[in-house]
């Protein structure tokens, strides 16, 4: 796991500043920057840097995929350690595959499945099964009490 | 908000162009339009229209919450009583460090778990101690828990449609 960078105090106030209400105007960045108080030419420099170094993964649009017809289902596999790489090859290797983390526990690999069809979701997990010869375990929600993934910078 | 929206040809085609990142350049709207040969026009109201229709859940960006400083993130679960998980899981889900809680389908045998809480900190003593929390307040009506720390990140791309 990798360890957490050195940021300072304007690389904390983008990364908490700007998780959220970008504009959508002719020079966002600018009207960014002025919130911040720093140059639209620093802050563009500054989240290259961040998206270079992988402090920050994305900078953009983030989709709400069942807003739009789509499903989103979290799912488990229980993977022998001497497969570990193999089957994360697999796995990761489908785009329908948004994000992908190994936990501790006999339940070692756990994986979000987005799609843009509800069927898309059990197409996926099948073709899962079929390329890594693991059963997928898939545990989609039934009630959503709480989401907003904004942890500010430490 | 409820109901779908549904994506028109240029909204997907929109949404595949700027699902990678948007451009960092002084007007990026501008030069998504020149990608897609749209007007520039059109592509922030079909953005706006996206963000304020709900496909779009928010612009901005999206932290490596390691490099960030918390290093220690763990997905609780706990087995809490069909008959009181719908009250308790609202209550979990408003303490302030919860990030992520759902109810989700148990797996027996081999899982018990249909209340799933993410907690974050900077250490796992942390998370322990956010997770202790939520054991007082689930009370008698949790029976079992876990908590399954991350260890790597094996992939973080957020969704992509396809091209």
């Amino acid at each position: 796991m990798r360890e957490a960078v050195n940021l300072d105090a304007i690389d904390r106030r983008i990364i908490d500043g700007l998780q959220g209400d970008f504009s959508i105007c002719e020079r966002p960045y600018q009207v960014a920057a002025e919130r911040l108080g720093i140059s639209e030419e620093e802050l563009l420099q500054r989240l290259d840097r961040l998206l270079e170094t992988r402090v920050l993964t994305r900078f953009g649009p983030m989709m709400q995929i069942e807003r739009v017809g789509g499903s989103f289902v979290l799912a488990a596999i229980a993977v022998p350690e001497a497969d570990y790489e193999r089957v994360a090859g697999q796995v990761n290797a489908l785009p329908q595959v948004a994000h992908n983390y190994r936990r501790e526990h006999l339940l070692n690999m756990w994986f979000v499945l987005a799609t843009e069809t509800p069927a898309g979701i059990g197409e996926a997990i099948a073709r899962i099964e079929l390329d890594t010869g693991l059963q997928v375990h898939a545990f989609p929600k039934e009630r959503e009490y709480f989401v907003e993934m904004k942890l500010a910078a430490r | 908000m409820s109901g779908i929206y549904p994506l028109d040809e240029t909204d997907r085609a929109l949404i595949v162009a700027v699902q990678g990142g948007l451009p960092r350049v002084p007007r990026p709207y501008h030069a998504i339009a020149e990608q897609t040969g749209l007007a520039p026009e059109e592509v922030m109201r079909r953005l706006q229209s996206m963000l304020d229709g709900g496909a779009i859940r928010r612009i901005g960006a999206v932290p490596n919450h390691y490099a960030i400083g918390w290093t220690a993130n763990g997905m609780t679960v706990w087995d809490v009583d069909d008959a009181r998980i719908d009250a308790l899981g609202a209550q979990v889900g408003a303490l302030d460090f919860v990030t992520h809680c759902y109810r989700r389908p148990r797996a027996l045998p081999a899982w018990p778990y249909n209340l799933f809480a993410m907690v974050h900190g900077s250490s796992r003593d942390e998370c322990a101690a956010k997770a202790a929390h939520i054991r007082a307040l689930l009370g008698d009506a949790c029976c079992a828990s876990d908590i399954l720390y991350s260890t790597r990140i094996l992939k973080k791309t957020g969704l992509r449609l396809s091209a």
